[in-house]
């Protein structure tokens, strides 16, 4: 369907690809390929069937630092917007995991955890769930208290106001935290994979750089924000299937 | 069991409320009596909405006891049911939903509250928008959603926390309007707390007045005269307007 929206997304990405392809054609940078060698690197490594295999490697430690960050994550940030003592005790953890510089920590999770699959796994986590975890006791915290102490007069119990209220009247900020988290996640991956050892998307943005390959490399950081650009569009669908008149925000 | 089961659904016996410091309830004893709406009037700061959320079960006295047709209140109960200042609706539920929460929470089937549910909606005539969303709905439509929670619990007390006085002045005659005919048909206890005198008169079987710092019971009035005229001579009627006066009067000196 072409609605307006529509068209303007079109309009936008036809500007950026432009603008990328002239960028390309004018020789701004003897690194910067244009847009359609790009695009048509892309295509051969799809072809050769390249690109899959890279993927199976790199979404292994994304999923599962995604997966476990998201649960993980809301389900501390729950507890942490409930309980003072237990946010006294935790939050500090995770405001410096979220201040430290990531590429100083990789060094210590090899010596720790290795170069395999935990020590990515790792990298994935610390990136997504710290803004997960404080988004997620902020929205908790700031649930409005009329209408927990509504579900508490018509008899809901301590299970019902968690679950019935504070959940879904946290969801805005808890998928706003979600998708900031899932955002750092894809990059954290990716820094994974080049800093701890080079498999998957990593290996081939670092070894095309190494061999000059620049469409290659181009091509496997564009498929690398395409991902992400869809997984997140996909979280804000979820979203409005849940959540449906949560989008308006708080009325009274 | 108190003595006054008969006579009167609610009994708060010498409440004394602190927060910390400051002492919001002193020794304060009410009665209302039952089928009849009692309003709690007073300045704001007074603890009307304290004393309400006492009797729901919100909040712990510090001292006192209440009773709901004979028994002690120590937490909500089926008994009570309470309608918000705010509304208190959920924006991520339909009106549907809103409405039938009450009965949700004490674990009635989906269709069975949904029929219950569906006949509040209708009382309150909000028919059509069954799968609106509150953001969808004016202020007065919300309050009826809130409303129709309440009343769909079936509960012999209703308390409400200024209803009202989140709305429009034509919606809130008209609410006040609808609201004599609710004590009329609903064998229930109304405990309303406003701060409009015009409509505790208006309104009320009998009215407290609450003064504050620390808060009691000053007066309280029962308005005879003019309880059974119907809805448009009330505000016409000299009973009503002496009424009116004389709190005003004895209201003023705590108004800044």
């Amino acid at each position: 369907m072409l609605t307006r929206s529509f068209f303007l997304k079109i309009l936008s990405g036809a500007l950026i690809f432009g603008a990328w392809e002239y960028a390309g054609r004018t020789g701004v940078n003897y690194a910067l390929p244009t847009f359609l060698e790009s695009m048509k690197a892309l295509f051969d490594m799809t072809m050769s069937g390249l690109i899959f295999e890279a993927y199976a490697d790199t979404l292994r430690p994304l999923a599962v630092g995604v997966f476990i960050s998201s649960f993980i994550g809301i389900g501390i940030g729950v507890w942490v917007g409930l309980s003072e003592k237990f946010d006294w005790l935790v939050s500090p953890i995770f405001i410096i995991m979220q201040a430290a510089p990531l590429a100083a920590l990789i060094p210590l999770l090899i010596m720790a955890y290795g170069i395999g699959l935990t020590s990515k796994v790792f990298v994935v986590c610390i990136m997504a769930m710290p803004v997960i975890v404080l988004n997620t006791s902020v929205a908790v915290k700031n649930t409005p208290s009329s209408v927990k102490e509504m579900a508490r007069s018509f008899l809901g119990t301590e299970k019902d106001v968690i679950l019935k209220i504070i959940i879904p009247a946290a969801s805005p900020v808890i998928f706003a935290g979600l998708r900031l988290g899932v955002s750092a996640g894809f990059i954290g991956a990716i820094l994974a994979e080049l800093k701890i050892t080079p498999t998957g998307v990593g290996d081939i943005i670092s070894y095309s750089r190494m061999t000059a390959d620049y469409p290659s490399m181009y091509a496997a950081i564009f498929s690398i924000i395409l991902l992400a650009v869809l997984f997140l569009n996909l979280l804000e669908k979820i979203e409005n299937f849940f959540f449906k008149g949560n989008n308006q925000g708080y009325i009274s | 069991m108190s003595d006054q089961t008969t006579d009167n659904a609610v009994s708060v016996k010498n409440i004394y409320k602190n927060y910390g410091e400051i002492e919001a309830l002193r020794d304060l004893s009410l009665d209302f009596p039952n089928g009849q709406l009692t309003s709690l009037l007073g300045p704001s700061g007074c603890g009307k909405t304290t004393l309400l959320k006492i009797i729901a079960g919100l909040l712990p006295a510090t001292q006192g006891e209440v009773f709901v047709n004979g028994s002690l209140v120590t937490k909500p109960g089926p008994d009570r049911a309470f309608v918000f200042q705010d509304f208190a609706l959920m924006p991520w539920a339909s009106v549907l939903r809103n409405v039938a929460f009450g009965l949700e929470l004490r674990g009635v089937n989906k269709n069975e509250r949904e029929d219950i549910a569906a006949k509040y909606i209708k009382d309150v005539g909000l028919v059509g928008f069954e799968n609106s969303f509150p953001h969808e709905l004016s202020g007065g439509m919300r309050q009826r959603v809130g409303l129709a929670r309440a009343l769909s619990v079936d509960s012999p007390v209703l308390l409400m926390d200024e209803p009202f006085s989140a709305v429009d002045e034509q919606t809130r005659r008209k609410f006040q309007e609808d609201l004599l005919n609710l004590v009329k048909n609903e064998n229930k206890t109304f405990i309303f707390v406003t701060h409009s005198i015009e409509e505790a008169v208006y309104v009320s079987d009998q009215i407290a007045i609450l003064l504050p710092r620390p808060s009691r019971v000053s007066e309280i009035i029962k308005p005879k005269g003019f309880r059974n005229k119907d809805v448009d001579s009330i505000r016409k009627d000299r009973e009503y307007l002496d009424t009116v006066e004389s709190i005003w009067k004895s209201l003023r000196t705590y108004v800044e």
